[in-house]
């Protein structure tokens, strides 16, 4: 096991540069997750942190070791592909025990790991049998398979779920979780799934466009966004926007939207008067208004889920989600008062898009 | 799809274990030719083109069968002998071409020249082949290009200037001469066929292997062969065939009759001005063809799959 820092990293394909300067420090045996849309150049670093991709500028360490000029297979490292990448001709056990076997470990010893991780993947039945003839699942957990055979200092994984079911996503999920919890050894997972990315990690690094947006536990980023592209991609539903300006009047701020309606902020906001800003609350974070004070809004979609309602509504001139604990039943196009929670809404600067 | 369902195609599709590339399940079988399954449709359609195939093809080994076992009087004779048929079946034919001739010797050299050539080219194109398409080397792209275009070079040029090597060398009129130019147009067509297979492996395999700790040379022995046996397989009959049959190189570098391959060898020694000896010459040319048609009936399970599919997952 061992930590792995990235440092100013940057890539080009050809005069393209497609990361640009990422810093990334992570600890031995954590488990941190890199997010964020497709394209945004997660595979890319993944890629360079295997050596599968040369280091345009910057330094990556594994350990104490700079590797930037170290082959792939000196680095200690396991990766699990999208699409498996078991060796088709190969049987389960044969996939599982190829690296040993190029390491040239002694045959019991390979038989014993093979066996040992078979059995925490449950694959003990399949090991004589051939890719091809394994459902998804298995063929993911032979993936994974291989890797944990190696024990490696760090175990990386590129999207190792998109290619399952969405039930099967879930239950592997877990499974990955919990086999980093009993080996915990130091990983990196690259998904496009911020459900994904909240649910395994110990910390989330959100990227976008090549650079890091933000970087921090699961709830650090849902509760304190730095940004409005941290706040819209994390979460789900995504979070509300609402373009507006600060109005302070009588000793009392609020966020005055385009059509003039009043939007209640914290009086701690630190923004000055006539400051154009976004208005960001979750969906969750949107009640019923029990008499006055509340911001009108024009139910246009009510979808009931069983477990909670979303309504989508026309609030403050903008399409707006929110979802309630309890059962709903509103109609179409009437009008009913809704009240964001004050303490937990949040304010971005209309430029810069920070939070404020 | 239920457990058992997938279970049970699983265990179906056990039977392509290695590199069978049928897919059970996304393609059960005939799905596509349900249209021809009644009786009466199914002999127009298939059937009967399949007969009329079929003749077209085999006429030709019938042909040279019959004339291998008829008897000079009877093949020259229509008005008392059927051209169809043999009445007097000899083997005096078979005889003069294998106790008159060379041609043991000569099917003994086009082997030798056919299997060392087609051996030798294709160990340079699997190279040249896993060099071109997966080394990211600048200049990959047209150094393919420029394979194909020598490809393109017809024979009927290019034996000219091989002569003038062939001589210089000193290989003039031995099995060198032959085994050492064949791979001139093998290599460029090989390396193309299997530019085109190792295109068809996902990339992630040989990246796996990289990480998993395999060398470039133990990525191409271990994971790209195995993968690619059909296109070996492929690759290796083309090239045997193509070998096998050569005629413009062999007619020209070699002399000496015990050093002749068979269709130079046939040609040269059967047809003595304006004589030509048909029973010998279809003889020779039954006893040619038969090495490669029990080559193609060997691999033609093979040699389809890899015309026609690629490695999946
Ligand atoms: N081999 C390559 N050559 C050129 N551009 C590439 C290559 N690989 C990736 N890119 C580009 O780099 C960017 C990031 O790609 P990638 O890391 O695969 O994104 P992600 O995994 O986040 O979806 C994309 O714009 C992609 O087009
Ligand atoms: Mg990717």
């Amino acid at each position: 096991m061992a930590s792995v820092g990235i440092h100013d990293v940057r890539k080009s394909f050809g005069s393209v540069e497609v990361i640009h300067g990422v810093d990334i420090s992570i600890s031995d045996g954590e488990f941190v997750v890199l997010v964020g849309p497709s394209g945004c150049g997660k595979s890319t670093l993944l890629r360079m942190i295997a050596g599968l991709e040369q280091i345009t500028g910057g330094e990556i360490s594994i350990g104490e070791r700079v590797v930037n000029l170290v082959p792939p297979k000196e680095r200690d490292i396991a990766m699990v592909f999208q699409n498996y990448a078991l060796y088709p001709h190969m049987t389960v056990q044969d996939n599982m025990a190829f690296s040993l076997k190029l390491a040239k470990a002694e045959s019991a010893e390979i038989e014993r790991r093979v066996k040992e991780a078979a059995e925490i993947l449950g694959l003990g039945a399949y090991l004589e049998r051939y890719p091809r003839q394994l459902s998804g699942g298995q063929r993911q957990r032979v993936a994974m398979g291989r890797a944990i055979v190696r024990d490696p200092q760090v175990f990386l994984f590129d999207e190792p779920l998109s290619n399952l079911d969405a039930k099967l996503r879930v239950q592997m999920r877990t499974e990955i979780k919990a086999l980093h919890q009993r080996l915990t050894t130091t990983s990196v997972y690259v998904t496009h799934d911020q459900i994904e990315a909240m649910t395994m990690a110990d910390r989330i690094v959100v990227m976008h466009d090549g650079i890091v947006e933000q970087i921090g536990s699961p709830l650090e980023l849902y509760d304190h966004p730095a940004n409005m592209f941290v706040a819209g991609f994390i979460g789900s539903p995504a979070m509300n926007f609402i373009e507006g300006r600060v109005a302070r009047d009588a000793g009392e701020t609020r966020i005055v939207s385009a059509d003039g309606v009043r939007l209640p902020v914290p009086q701690t906001l630190q923004a000055a008067d006539g400051h154009k800003v976004v208005y960001g609350v979750r969906p969750e974070h949107i009640e019923l208004a029990n008499g006055a004070g509340g911001v009108p809004a024009e139910v246009s979609v009510i979808e009931p889920t069983g477990a909670y309602t979303l309504a989508f509504v026309k609030m403050a001139d903008a399409e707006v989600c929110a979802m309630f604990d309890e059962r709903h039943a509103f109609r179409p196009g009437e009008t009913i008062s809704l009240a964001p929670r004050t303490d937990l809404v949040h304010v971005f600067d209309a430029e810069t898009g920070r939070r404020l | 799809m239920a457990i058992d369902e997938e279970e049970r195609l699983t265990r179906a599709s056990a039977r392509f274990w290695k590199w069978g590339r049928q897919n059970p399940k996304s393609e059960p079988e005939g799905a596509s030719t349900d249209y021809l399954i009644s009786m009466p449709r199914k002999v127009v359609t298939v059937y009967i083109p399949l007969l009329i195939f079929l003749f077209v093809l085999l006429f030709p080994f019938y042909w040279m069968t019959i004339t291998t076992l008829k008897s000079n009087e009877e093949l020259y004779d229509y008005e008392n002998y059927s051209p169809f048929w043999v009445a007097k079946p000899t083997l005096d034919n078979i005889y003069k071409l294998f106790f008159e001739t060379s041609y043991p010797l000569w099917l003994w050299n086009t082997m030798l020249v056919s299997v060392v050539a087609t051996f030798l080219s294709l160990v340079c194109a699997v190279c040249a082949a896993y060099a071109i398409e997966r080394l990211r080397f600048k200049g990959a792209r047209l150094t393919g290009m420029a394979i194909f275009l020598a490809y393109l070079v017809p024979p009927s040029i290019l034996f000219i200037p091989l002569a003038l090597i062939v001589f210089n060398y000193g290989l003039f009129d031995t099995p060198f001469a032959l085994i050492l130019t064949y791979p001139t147009f093998l290599i460029p067509f090989c390396t193309w066929l299997l530019m085109g297979y190792f295109r068809s492996i996902p990339y992630e395999l040989e990246e796996c292997a990289l990480i998993d700790g395999a060398s470039r040379f133990q990525i191409l022995v271990k994971i790209l062969l195995p993968l690619s046996i059909p296109g070996l397989i492929s690759a290796g009959i083309f090239a045997f065939t193509l070998s096998w049959n050569e005629f413009i190189y062999a007619l020209t570098f070699i002399s000496s009759s015990e050093n002749k391959t068979v269709p130079v060898g046939v040609i040269t020694e059967l047809v003595e001005g304006d004589v030509y000896h048909w029973g010998s010459l279809m003889a020779g040319a039954l006893m040619g063809s038969l090495p490669v048609a029990i080559l193609y009936s060997f691999f033609v399970e093979h040699y389809v799959s890899s015309m026609t599919g690629a490695v999946k997952e």
